[in-house]
C-alpha cells in the first residue's frame, strides 16, 4: 500500500517534470506554421529551420560560442583559485571564494544591472566580448564548487609522496594534481557550458541590442511572432542538457558531485 | 602534502588572475552600481554623477510597496510549495537504487538548466487554449470546450515551482542522503509506522535543513523576472521585472539600481531574520 | 513453546543466497550470540527478525505466533543498531521515551520510565543533555535503554560494542550480560568479536555462508567444534589432515598416532588440537618430531611455532611451564587421544 503511494507520487512528480516538455515536443512537428497540440501533421522542418534560417542559425552560433568561451574563462578563474586555497593556509583569501559563489547565488538581475552599469560606465556597453566575461563571472561559482570538491578528494600523501620521489611543486601540479581533478574540470566546464546557454538576463541586458543569443531570439520571437522554430530549439536544447548531464553522469560521480555542490551553497 | 601559508610573493601568483577577475568584474560593477543608485538620471542619456536619495525616495509610494510585497509573497509561496513537494519526493529518492537516482538526477539537472524563457514558452503552450491542457480534458469529456488558463496567477505559480523544483530537490538531496538510514529504522523498531517515522524523526532531524532551503529556494523565486512576465497580467510582476523595465525600456538606470541594492537588502534582511528565528527556535 | 523460533529461514538477494534455510530455537530468556565473517548472513538474519528484512522463504515466530508478516513496528522490539542511530534532534530523556510517546504513554508515565531507565544505566540526570554531547558509552547505555523503555519480548542488537575502545567494550560486555540477567530478557547480539560471544553468551551461533555451523553453549564451541571452519574460526587450532593406514592405524603427518582412531566410517579425517593442548617433549619421544621456527615471547603465554614435514604447529605455554627450548632445536609434539577433536574432512 505505501509502495503503491510512493510510485503514485513519482509518477506525478514525473508528469509534472515532462508535461511542458512533451506538449513542446509535440508542437515542433507541426506541419504548419501555428503552435497547436496534438500536432497538425507531422514535419520536422522546424528542425532544419534552426539550421536553415540565417537569424535562427546566427543565435544558434552566438549561443554556442558564448558558451564555450565563457565556461572556458571561469573555469580559467576557478582553477587557480581553487588550487591556491587548497594548497595555501590563507584564511583571507576565503573572500575570493565567497566572491565566486555570490554572483551565482543573488537574484540574476543583481548580477546583470552590476555589470550593465559597469560596461555603461566603462563605455563598452554592447561589445560581444562584454557577454563573455559577464557570463564567466556569472556562473565561475560552477567550476569553483566542483574544483573545490575535486581537490578535497586528492589524498595529500599522494603529493607528498611524489615529493620524495624529486617532483617540484609544477610538476606535481602537472603530474599528480591535474589527473586527479580532470573529471572535477570537465564537469563545472560542462555546467557552466550548459548554463550559458540558457541564461537570458545577463546576456540580454549586456548586449541584448547588438546580439541575439537563442534565449533572446525565443523570447523575442514570444513577443514578435510565434513560430514552431521555438519549440524545436527547446526540445534542442533539452536534449544537449540531458545529453551533458548523462555524459557526466556516466563518466563521474554524479550524486558525488551533486552532494557538495549543495553543501557549499548552504 | 601539509597545507602551509604563503612563503614569498611567488606564492600568491596563482591567486593574481582569479581575484583580478573577481574584483574588476564583481566587486567594481557590484560599487558601480550602488554608486549609480544615488545618481541623477538624465532625460536622454544614461546619467550623472550626484548624491541624491530622490531614487530611494520612489520607493515611499503604495504602487510599489504593492510590488514588493507581492514579489516577498509569491518567492515565499514556491519556496513553501518546493519544500513541501521536495522533501518526500528527495527522500524517497534517496532510497532508492543509485542507477534511478542517476536518471532522476540528470532529468532534474537538465531542467534546472533551462532558460526561464523555454520553461516560460512551454507552460504558456501548456495553459493555451490551442494547445494546451485543457484539451485533453476536453478529449476525456471532462470540459465543454478548451480555455486559457493563463496569463494568471496560479499559472506564475506553476511555472515558477516547476523552475525551483529541481533545485529545490538538489539542495535538500545532499542532507537527506547523509541522513543514517538507521534512524528511521531505528524509529520503526521502537514502533513509529514509516509514515510516523518520516514526521517524528526525518523531518525534525532535518529543521535547519529545512530552513537553509526554505531561503534558498527564497532567494532563486525571487530572482524569477520572465516567468510573471509571460504567465501572468502586470499585476503579477515582481521587482525583478520592474528593475529589469527600468534599466532596459525606461533607460533610468539609477532607478534599476537603488532598486536592485534595496532588493539585495531586503533578501539579506528576510535571510537574516529566518536565521535569527531559527537560532532562538534552537536555544528554547 | 516461549521463545523465538526460526523455521528455514532464507534470503535472496537476485540469485545470491544470503541466508540458506536457517533453523533455529531461542528459548524465553536465553542470551544469543550470533558470530562469523563478514558476509555469513548473521545481520540479515537479525534484520529479518527485526523486520526490517523479509525473508524470501520460511517463518519466524515469536511465543507461537508467526510474526513473519507483521511490520517492524508492531513486533514491539527493542533494537540497538551498529551506528547507534540516536535522533540527533532529541535530548537524551526524548531518546529514551520516543517509544513510549509514539504508543501515545502520558508525560507522567513517560517521565517516570525515563527516570527508571537512566537510573539503570547509571545516568541519572542526564536527561536534559542533547545526544551529541555525550560520551561513546554513554551513548551506548542510551542507545540500551531506549531500546528496553518498553520492556520488549525481544532485544537484538547489531554489533552494538563495535565503535568503542577496547577497554569500555570489555567493560560494557559485562554489564550488558549483568543486565539481561537481570531482566530476563530474550537478547540476541550479533557480533564478529569472538571474546564478546564467550563472555556474554547462552548460546553462540557460528554462521558462515548463510548457514548455522553450529549453535551450542560457549565451552561446548570451543572444545567440542562441529566442524573445521568452527574449529578454526573460534579460537587458534592446529588443523592436522589425518588419514588411517592399513592396520586401522590414524597416520598423522607421516607419524603413526597412538591411541587415536577415527569413526568407522571415515578414511580420511581432520585433528583440531588446541595451542595450549600441544606438548612438547625431547625430539623422538613424541608421535611427531619437529624443528623449532620462532618463539613468541608476549609475557603472559609464550608461542612456540614447530615445524613438522613442513607443517607448522603452534604450542602454547605458560611462563611456568616454558618449554627449555631454542629456535633450530628439534622437539617431540606428543598427541593425545583426549585432546584431538577428530573433524569430517
Amino acid at each position: 500500500m505505501t509502495e503503491f503511494f510512493r510510485r503514485l507520487y513519482f509518477v506525478v512528480i514525473g508528469i509534472f517534470l515532462a508535461a511542458p516538455i512533451i506538449v513542446v515536443a509535440g508542437v515542433s512537428v507541426n506541419e504548419k506554421q501555428s503552435l497547436t497540440f496534438p500536432p497538425q501533421g507531422f514535419s520536422l522542418s522546424w528542425y532544419g529551420e534552426i539550421f536553415t534560417n540565417h537569424e535562427w542559425r546566427n543565435a544558434l552560433l552566438a549561443s554556442l560560442t558564448l558558451a564555450l568561451l565563457s565556461a572556458a574563462l571561469a573555469v580559467a578563474i576557478a582553477l587557480p583559485l581553487a588550487w591556491f586555497l587548497w594548497r595555501r593556509i590563507a584564511p583571507w583569501a576565503n573572500i575570493f571564494q565567497i566572491l565566486g559563489i555570490a554572483p551565482f547565488t543573488l537574484p540574476p538581475v543583481i548580477t546583470a544591472l552590476g555589470m550593465l552599469t559597469f560596461w555603461a560606465t566603462t563605455g563598452f556597453y554592447g561589445q560581444p566580448w562584454t557577454a563573455v566575461i559577464s557570463h564567466a563571472i556569472f556562473f565561475v561559482t560552477l567550476p569553483l564548487v566542483t574544483l573545490s570538491l575535486g581537490f578535497t578528494s586528492i589524498d595529500r600523501s599522494l603529493v607528498e609522496a611524489a615529493a620524495t620521489m624529486g617532483a617540484d611543486d609544477k610538476t606535481v601540479f602537472r603530474t599528480v594534481v591535474l589527473p586527479l581533478i580532470r573529471p572535477y574540470l570537465v564537469s563545472g566546464y560542462a555546467f557552466a557550458f550548459v548554463l550559458s546557454l540558457n541564461e537570458y538576463i545577463v546576456a540580454y541586458m549586456t548586449v541584448g541590442f547588438t546580439m541575439e543569443t537563442l534565449p533572446i531570439k525565443i523570447f523575442n520571437a514570444l513577443r514578435y511572432g510565434y513560430t514552431p522554430t521555438m519549440a524545436s530549439v527547446t526540445v534542442l536544447f533539452v536534449v544537449t542538457a540531458a545529453v551533458i548531464f548523462s555524459l557526466i553522469a556516466r563518466f563521474g560521480d554524479l550524486p558525488k558531485l551533486l552532494g557538495a555542490m549543495a553543501g557549499d551553497d548552504r | 602534502m601539509r597545507r602551509e601559508a604563503p612563503q614569498s610573493l611567488a606564492d600568491y601568483a596563482p591567486l593574481i588572475f582569479p581575484a583580478g577577475m573577481l574584483t574588476v568584474f564583481f566587486v567594481i560593477p557590484f560599487g558601480t552600481m550602488i554608486a549609480v543608485s544615488f545618481f541623477q538620471r538624465l532625460q536622454g542619456a544614461f546619467y550623472e554623477p550626484a548624491f541624491v536619495f530622490s531614487n530611494y525616495a520612489r520607493f515611499l509610494s503604495t504602487f510599489f510597496a504593492g510590488v514588493l510585497g507581492f514579489s516577498l509573497f509569491l518567492a515565499i509561496s514556491v519556496a513553501v510549495c518546493c519544500v513541501l513537494l521536495g522533501i518526500p519526493f528527495t527522500y524517497l529518492l534517496t532510497r532508492m537504487q543509485r542507477k534511478t537516482q542517476v536518471v532522476w538526477l540528470v532529468a532534474l539537472l537538465s531542467i534546472l538548466s533551462l532558460s526561464e524563457v523555454i520553461i516560460g514558452f512551454a507552460w504558456s503552450t501548456l495553459f493555451s487554449r490551442t494547445a494546451g491542457i485543457t484539451n485533453l480534458f476536453v478529449a476525456l469529456g471532462a470540459m465543454e470546450k478548451p480555455v486559457a488558463l493563463s496569463p494568471s496567477f496560479g499559472a506564475v505559480l506553476t511555472g515558477m515551482v516547476y523552475q525551483a523544483f529541481p533545485y529545490t530537490v538538489l539542495i535538500l538531496y545532499p542532507a537527506l542522503v547523509r541522513l543514517d538510514p538507521t534512524l528511521t529504522e531505528a524509529a520503526r523498531t521502537l514502533g513509529a509506522s514509516p509514515v510516523k517515522a518520516f514526521f517524528t524523526v526525518v523531518v525534525p532531524a532535518l529543521r535547519n535543513t529545512v530552513i537553509a532551503t526554505l531561503i534558498m529556494v527564497f532567494i532563486f523565486a525571487l530572482g524569477s523576472y520572465l516567468l510573471p512576465q509571460l504567465l501572468g497580467r502586470p499585476q503579477h510582476w515582481t521587482l525583478s521585472v520592474l528593475i529589469t523595465d527600468q534599466a532596459i525600456y525606461q533607460s533610468n538606470m539609477p532607478f534599476a539600481a537603488a532598486m536592485a541594492v534595496f532588493l539585495v537588502l531586503v533578501t539579506l534582511a528576510l535571510v537574516g531574520l529566518t536565521l535569527f528565528i531559527g537560532r532562538k527556535g534552537e536555544a528554547a | 513453546m516461549s521463545g523465538l523460533a526460526l523455521n528455514s529461514v532464507t534470503k535472496e538477494f537476485g540469485s545470491f543466497t544470503a541466508v540458506k534455510s536457517v533453523q533455529l530455537n531461542v528459548p524465553h530468556g536465553t542470551f544469543v550470540c550470533m558470530l562469523g565473517p563478514s558476509g555469513c548472513g548473521k545481520t540479515t538474519l537479525l534484520r529479518m527478525i527485526a523486520g526490517l528484512d523479509s525473508p524470501t522463504d520460511g517463518a519466524i515466530v515469536l511465543d507461537d505466533e508467526d510474526i513473519t508478516k507483521i511490520p517492524t513496528h508492531k513486533r514491539n522490539l527493542g533494537m540497538v543498531f551498529q551506528s547507534l542511530a540516536l535522533f540527533p534532534h532529541l535530548t537524551v530523556g526524548e531518546n529514551i521515551a520516543y517509544p513510549l510517546r509514539i504508543r501515545g504513554v502520558d508525560a507522567a508515565t513517560q517521565k517516570k520510565r525515563v527516570d527508571e531507565l537512566l537510573a539503570m544505566i547509571h545516568l541519572t540526570g542526564y536527561a536534559d543533555r542533547p545526544v551529541t554531547k555525550l560520551s561513546g558509552g554513554q551513548r551506548q547505555r542510551v542507545a540500551i535503554a531506549r531500546a528496553l523503555a518498553i520492556s520488549p519480548k525481544l532485544f537484538l542488537l547489531d554489533e552494538p560494542l563495535s565503535a568503542l575502545d577496547a577497554k569500555l567494550r570489555e567493560a560494557m560486555q559485562v554489564e550488558l550480560r549483568q543486565l539481561q540477567q537481570q531482566l530476563g530478557i530474550t537478547t540476541i547480539v550479533v557480533t564478529h568479536d569472538q571474546r564478546e560471544a564467550m563472555t556474554m553468551a547462552d548460546t553462540v551461533v557460528v554462521m558462515n555462508g548463510g548457514e548455522i555451523r553450529q549453535a551450542a553453549s560457549p565451552i561446548e564451541i570451543y572444545r567440542k567444534p562441529a566442524d573445521r571452519f568452527v574449529a578454526d574460526f573460534i579460537g587458534m587450532t592446529n588443523l592436522l589432515d589425518t588419514e588411517t593406514d592399513s592396520a586401522g592405524r590414524a597416520i598423522v603427518l607421516g607419524h603413526a598416532a597412538e591411541g587415536i582412531v577415527l569413526p568407522d566410517d571415515l578414511k580420511k579425517a581432520t585433528l583440531s588440537v588446541r595451542p595450549e593442548d600441544v606438548h612438547l617433549t625431547a625430539p623422538g619421544e613424541g608421535t611427531l618430531t619437529g624443528k623449532v621456527t620462532f618463539i613468541r615471547d608476549l609475557g603472559g603465554t609464550i608461542e612456540t611455532f614447530v615445524d613438522v614435514a613442513g607443517k607448522q604447529i603452534v604450542a602454547v605455554s605458560t611462563p611456568r611451564e616454558r618449554p627449555a627450548v631454542t629456535v633450530g632445536q628439534n622437539v617431540g609434539i606428543n598427541l593425545t587421544p583426549d585432546v584431538c577433536v577428530v573433524l569430517k574432512k
